[in-house]
């Protein structure tokens, strides 16, 4: 990676990864970014889940049952007292907070219902007449609810998680130990941690000012949930849970970078610099452009009308399956034309790209059966290799949907791997009258023959997390392979150079839209290749736009010279 | 014995927000009421349980009790699940 500015990525290993008590002035640890901004303050670590000791044998079972009850009771009266500070808007930092402090009070809020859950109680309870202590009891019985729900699959599946953290609490006030989950030390501070679940992000009050974990990736929970609160986030931080608490540290949301060992004067300046970067984004506005006037088109990732947002030139990534989530019956034409209506309705220009769904990502309407692989299996396009249909009824219902409306719709299809399945996609949609038909690049063999499918199509939109997975042979939830699925990775970038040049001779479009088209540091890099459009949600779009005003072309093609 | 069946038609299925608001009302209304989907039936007023039965938008489900107040409570909870409770969408990510 020859970006000089570029943090050292974590496989790398940054030379002075942390000692203890350390903090040497000037010491540094870099992880990804994923949340930018910058703030700086004392290291809090979170409180590790308790150690379940051993069985013990248990005298007076009406006592263990109603130790059981008692934890239960405090966890739910715990997780209320944060629900509640959450909804009065304390657990949101500036005014840019509010939304996630919703969402807060309602995650919290559901947690304390299952700690309440009578179910749960009674199973505890008759673990307890099965000779059970109090603490193995509880164990027993939330193992038993997360093994019911993980069997359940899909979005039950994912809640397992939040039992887990639930159990830790209860055991933990059963035994007597500090709860588990978000310090509350009176003070600003910022929160270090192995990794983050719902629970912990959820109670986050206004005195964390940034998050780092050991672990997790650019699309982890910890990613999604600090982007919306604006609060800075790095992951993959390697050796920052060996900090002591209290060191002083700073944190670039943005860079990834972790300045060790901070003075006063060190701390009061990264604020300020955050506070006028800040102020300066709240009034950014207007089109893309670099610093010398090259127009570069900011759009927006949407999964429906409702996240639309001003501030944008148009939808670059509209993604019809999450219309469609947990539909048992494929949804009718009319359904379907009434929903695209109501987004291209209210945007100008739509890129609507059809059902990406499969083994992978399942859509129970489609009745796909299990496979043993389903990165690599019937996914995105692939599906009309089995249920044609499908996307005849989704191509007819968007074509009938722009023609209501007027709108500029433009039709992709997810996970095109040849020309010739380009082609065939082309030849569908424009035989609906579709004229801007295109294709995403998510696999290495489209990027590859970027030249061969622009002769098909008339744009390409890059999916970088699904491209990095496959050039990487990395899953893109692996938490441990964070630097492989890093977008500065340079193979990736010579994969969309690729694009942008089959682009440029062929004179269409080639934009990105994933994960990596809202990072700021990225997008000069991402022009200087040759994209002309980004992207990204809507929280990322102020940011982006400043930073390449910043830069003039030329600037531009010299980073992403340095970058490949 | 009080009964009533009913279609989800919360389009996220008796999970997430709907599943809360649910089980919410059927504390509130403090009747004991159990819901069920084919053989497996579990009390309205636990979350685990209700989440447990993998309710679908379209998923018939049955609503009984032999409470006193049986008739209001679950002509109550009967609204509820005849509602789309996911009108503010779903979460992306």
């Amino acid at each position: 990676m020859a970006d000089p500015g570029r943090p050292v990525a974590p496989g790398e290993g940054p030379p002075s990864a942390g000692r203890a008590d350390a903090g040497p002035a000037g010491a540094e640890l870099a992880g990804l970014g994923v949340s930018q901004g910058r703030a700086a303050g004392p290291v809090i670590r979170m409180a590790p889940p308790p150690v379940l000791p051993g069985p013990r044998q248990v005298t007076d079972p009406a006592a263990e049952a109603a130790a059981v009850v008692k934890a239960l009771e405090s966890v739910t009266a715990d997780l209320r007292q944060r629900a509640a500070t959450a909804a009065q808007g304390k657990g949101g930092g500036d005014g840019t907070a509010s939304a996630g402090a919703d969402d807060a009070a309602e995650i919290l809020d559901a947690l304390a219902m299952i700690a309440d859950d009578p179910m749960l109680r009674e199973d505890a309870e008759a673990a307890v007449r099965d000779g059970l202590d109090a603490p193995h009891a509880l164990d027993a019985a939330f193992t038993h609810h997360r093994e019911t729900l993980a069997a359940l699959g899909g979005y039950l599946a994912e809640r397992a998680a939040d039992l887990d953290d639930l159990k830790h609490r209860a055991v933990a006030a059963c035994l007597g130990l500090p709860m588990p989950g978000i310090p509350a030390p009176g003070h600003p501070y910022v929160l270090v941690a192995e990794d983050l679940s719902p629970a912990d992000t959820a109670g986050l009050g206004t005195d964390v000012v940034a998050l780092v974990t050991e672990k997790g990736g650019p699309t982890s929970h910890t990613a999604i949930l600090a982007r919306g609160r604006g609060l800075p986030a790095v992951v993959a931080c390697a050796g920052i849970t060996a900090l002591a608490d209290g060191t002083v540290i700073s944190v670039d949301g943005k860079t990834g970078r972790i300045g060790v060992g901070l003075t006063d004067e060190a701390v009061a300046e990264v604020r300020r610099s955050d506070r006028e970067e800040r102020e300066r984004l709240a009034h950014s506005s207007g089109p893309g452009r670099t610093a010398d006037g090259h127009p570069v088109k900011l759009l927006l990732n949407i999964g429906s009308a409702a996240d639309l947002r001003p501030g944008a030139e148009g939808v670059g990534l509209f993604r019809t399956e999450f219309l469609f989530l947990d539909r048992k019956q494929e949804p009718s034409f009319d359904e379907q034309v009434a929903a695209y209506a109501e987004v291209f309705a209210r945007a100008g220009t739509v890129v609507v790209r059809t059902l990406d769904a499969g083994t992978d990502k399942p859509l129970p309407f489609l009745g796909l059966p299990p496979e043993p692989n389903p990165a690599l299996g019937i996914r995105g396009l692939r599906v009309d290799r089995v249920l044609p249909a499908v996307l005849d009824t989704q191509l007819d219902a968007i074509a009938e949907a722009a023609r209501a409306t007027g709108a500029d719709a433009w039709v992709m299809a997810p996970m095109v791997t040849t020309p010739a399945e380009a082609a065939g996609f082309a030849r569908r949609a424009r035989a609906r009258g579709l004229t801007r038909v295109g294709a995403m690049v998510e696999v290495p063999a489209a990027a590859l023959l970027a030249d061969r499918l622009l002769a098909e199509v008339d744009f390409l939109s890059i999916g970088t997390n699904d491209l990095s997975q496959y050039t990487f042979a990395a899953d893109r939830q692996h938490p441990g392979l964070a630097d492989l699925l890093d977008p500065w990775q340079p193979a990736l970038l010579k994969l969309i150079a690729a694009c942008a040049d089959a682009g440029r001779a062929a004179g269409k479009p080639v934009g990105v839209c994933g994960e990596a088209a809202g990072d700021p540091r990225l997008a000069p890099v991402l022009v200087g290749l040759g994209v002309t459009s980004l992207s990204m949600a809507a929280v990322c779009v102020p940011a982006v736009r400043e930073e390449l005003s910043q830069h003039t072309l030329e600037e531009c093609r010299k980073l992403a010279a340095l970058a490949r | 014995m009080a009964q009533r069946t009913v279609t989800v038609a919360s389009a996220s299925g008796l999970h997430a927000r709907p599943a809360k608001l649910f089980v919410q009302e059927a504390v509130r209304l403090g009747v004991p009421v159990r819901i069920r989907v084919g053989e497996k039936s579990v009390p309205a007023n636990s979350m685990l349980g209700v989440l447990s039965l993998g309710a679908t938008q379209g998923t018939e489900v049955t609503l009984e009790s032999d409470a006193p107040g049986a008739d209001a409570a679950l002509d109550a909870l009967v609204a509820l699940l005849a509602q789309d409770l996911d009108a503010e969408g779903a979460l992306d990510g």
